[in-house]
């Protein structure tokens, strides 16, 4: 298998895609002649031209609607938010709309749509542009949310988004575009399932539940801590609606402790799903309170030192680790 | 044009029919929630059908039942809706405000004030996009004009000339605000500053509003892009079922239903071109025997299934075909979670 970045993953994906089907199109800011905010859709302009890869003025919900009325009358709009902070001033659209309008036509109208971009922190970019929304997006029924954590579930997960009949909130970690993986041929045409998480490393001393930024992160901790004697099972979701408990259910049964960690603020979200989950289905195996890492309760600051220190990273995982093994 | 008019006639009083029986049953406790009836507006949702094709698409705002009824929705499937069946337009998940109709490119009643603009515009984009002759007629009301999802929706529609026309329903009342507190300057104003042709007049002559709605559509057909209409009108009920009303005297309403019933206008010029009253009672016999049909109809109709209501949650999936075993299985806390049959 070759190496490419997870951004190069995810223009493929939707290459792919728009080759395949003529009513995939791309709209979004500076998607086409800018050649994309962040350059996931470079190239892309030139291939499929400017009907099917279409710049839109700073207008979030006015294209995100454009795209939910074009899905409800057959085509399979690809909308790009330049980042997911600037979802919340279209997210009437996301929920009112995309999220609603299959059952409240009673089947009538599907919404075959997806919408993506960046999430989460970055490096010093503030407090207005570091949000990590998956907490707020999987709240909703009628919403698929999907966050890939390597290149090659990025390439599988968009392209199986893109071919969905449902509306998917498909989240790029920002920090995550240049790194690389294995990726298969685009002549495979993978496609990965929703609700099939992935087990990133065998364990048996406690599972550490992770997606998004951390996901790398666990798995320098996993890597430490095995010379320290302690194997850590990891197991990336990779879509948090639906949620596969099975997989991670399973794990728990086996190692009897269980981490969560995760970038988004630690009330409510996915993060808190998987401990109710696995309290309530595996209480009888555990051997420690099920514990989280997340990022601190604070909007994000500026400064790169307060900013270090709010981002989830290797000092808070592996001291929470520890702690589920009374070490 | 006696026989066109007679059925624009028969289509209006159909609407105001359905909606007065429709309000004498939410009294009776049959229908819940908001109702929000269109009557004094008809001659709007009627003209425009008159003005468009089959094919061509409308959305519009919660205030939804003569749209619906307009564009060829039975009066059963409407009634059964408001009761909340399983044999109404949107099985009973809808309700009053959110009326689909997919065979009749009926793009629904929306419950978000300005939310239903884009979803117009992107119907719009489609029609450019398969390169068809479709265009779309975008309702909504004078209260939707100050909010930014009109801004962003006519903004894209007219960047890209999209086939559409958006259509204000300009009643005078934003719920229980006049104009004259909502918006700096008359709808029609605002067009200038989306570069699109306007047109502005007053809307109880169903002839009228048909003829002038004409224009803007074949311009939207002959793909110049969109336009933004104005239409006077006014509601002789209150902003939803319950509303006091105390923002405008009954002197203003009974005058307004004097000079500008849309139903009693067309009447009365059907019986001035030579139409006879025997004529007119018998199609009003008609109309009353057809919404008799459609209350007995939903009375009588199975109520609104957990079945479906699950089923539509999510559409047949291909990224998660296991939710679809048998039937779509709905996030639970609990294993005492309602299902069909048991509350």
């Amino acid at each position: 298998m070759r190496e490419i970045t997870y951004r190069d993953a995810l223009n493929e994906a939707i290459a792919e895609e728009m080759t395949r089907d003529p009513n995939v199109f791309l709209m979004g800011e500076e998607v086409g002649y800018y050649q994309g905010a962040y350059k996931v859709t470079r190239g892309l302009l030139e291939k499929f031209g400017a009907e099917r890869v279409i710049d839109t003025p700073i207008a979030e919900s006015g294209f995100a609607g454009v795209g939910v009325g074009a899905a409800m009358t057959g085509l399979r709009p690809i909308i790009e938010f330049m980042t997911w902070n600037f979802s919340f001033v279209a997210i009437d659209q996301i929920v009112n709309s995309a999220a609603k309008m299959l059952q409240m036509s009673a089947g009538q109208f599907k919404i075959p749509i997806v919408f993506r971009g960046p999430n989460a922190s970055a490096r010093q970019v503030g407090s207005q542009h570091s949000h990590s929304v998956d907490a707020i997006y999987t709240n909703f029924p009628g919403l698929y949310v999907v966050y890939p954590s390597t290149a090659r579930d990025a390439k599988g997960l968009l392209k199986m988004a893109i071919r969905d009949d449902n509306p998917v909130v498909f989240l790029e970690g920002e920090t995550l575009y240049s790194q690389k993986g294995e990726v298969p041929d685009a002549s495979e045409d993978e496609l990965i399932e929703f609700g099939k998480a992935r087990i990133a490393r065998e364990g048996k001393d406690v599972t550490v539940v992770t997606w998004g930024r951390p996901y790398a992160t666990v798995l320098e901790v996993a890597k430490e801590l095995e010379a320290e004697g302690i194997s850590c099972e990891v197991i990336d979701p990779r879509t948090l609606r639906p949620l596969d408990h099975g997989t991670i259910l399973e794990s728990v049964k086996k190692t009897n402790r269980c981490v969560v960690v995760h970038e988004h603020w630690p009330y409510g979200g996915p993060g808190a799903e998987i401990v109710d989950r696995v309290q309530r289905e595996a209480f009888d195996h555990l051997d420690s309170p099920v514990l989280r890492a997340t990022n601190l309760d604070v909007p994000m600051p500026y400064a790169a030192g307060l900013e270090n220190d709010v981002i989830v990273g290797k000092d808070r995982i592996k001291q929470t680790i520890l702690k589920s093994l009374y070490r | 044009m006696s026989e066109e008019l007679l059925a624009h006639y028969r289509q209006m009083q159909r609407i105001r029919r359905v909606e007065e029986e429709a309000a004498r049953a939410y009294l009776a406790g049959k229908i819940g929630g908001f109702l929000h009836l269109y009557i004094g507006q008809e001659a709007i949702a009627v003209g425009a059908e008159g003005a468009i094709r089959d094919t061509d698409y409308v959305i519009t705002t919660y205030r939804d039942h003569g749209h619906a009824l307009a564009r060829g929705t039975s009066a059963r499937a409407i009634m059964a809706e408001l009761f909340g069946r399983d044999t109404g337009i949107s099985r009973g998940l809808g309700g009053s405000m959110h009326m689909f109709d997919a065979e009749h490119r009926f793009l629904g009643g929306h419950g978000i004030v300005g939310g239903h603009i884009a979803l117009g515009a992107g119907a719009a984009f489609r029609c450019k996009y398969l390169k068809t002759e479709d265009v779309v007629l975008c309702f909504f009301g004078d209260g939707a004009t100050p909010i930014g999802g009109f801004h962003e929706g006519l903004t894209l529609a007219a960047i890209w000339k999209l086939p559409i026309v958006f259509v204000c329903e300009n009643n005078q009342y934003s719920m229980g605000t006049p104009l004259a507190r909502t918006n700096p300057v008359d709808v029609a104003a605002k067009s200038v500053g989306y570069g699109m042709p306007t047109d502005r007049f007053e809307g109880h002559d169903v002839e009228v509003v048909m003829e002038r709605l004409k224009t803007a559509v074949a311009r939207a057909r002959r793909g110049e892009g969109p336009s933004l209409v104005e239409i006077l009108t006014y509601r002789f009920r209150g902003h939803s079922m319950s509303d006091p009303g105390k923002y405008r005297t009954n002197e203003e309403v009974e005058e307004m239903k004097r000079t500008r019933d849309p139903v009693r206008i067309a009447r009365d010029r059907l019986a001035a071109r030579g139409v006879s009253e025997e004529s007119l009672a018998k199609l009003d016999a008609e109309i009353e025997a057809e919404v008799a049909d459609a209350v007995a109809f939903a009375d009588a109709s199975p109520h609104a299934t957990h079945t479906v209501m699950n089923a539509t949650v999510l559409a047949p999936s291909l990224a998660y075909p296991q939710r679809f075993d048998g039937a779509y299985a709905p996030f639970t806390v609990d294993a005492a979670s309602p299902s069909e049959g048991g509350r």
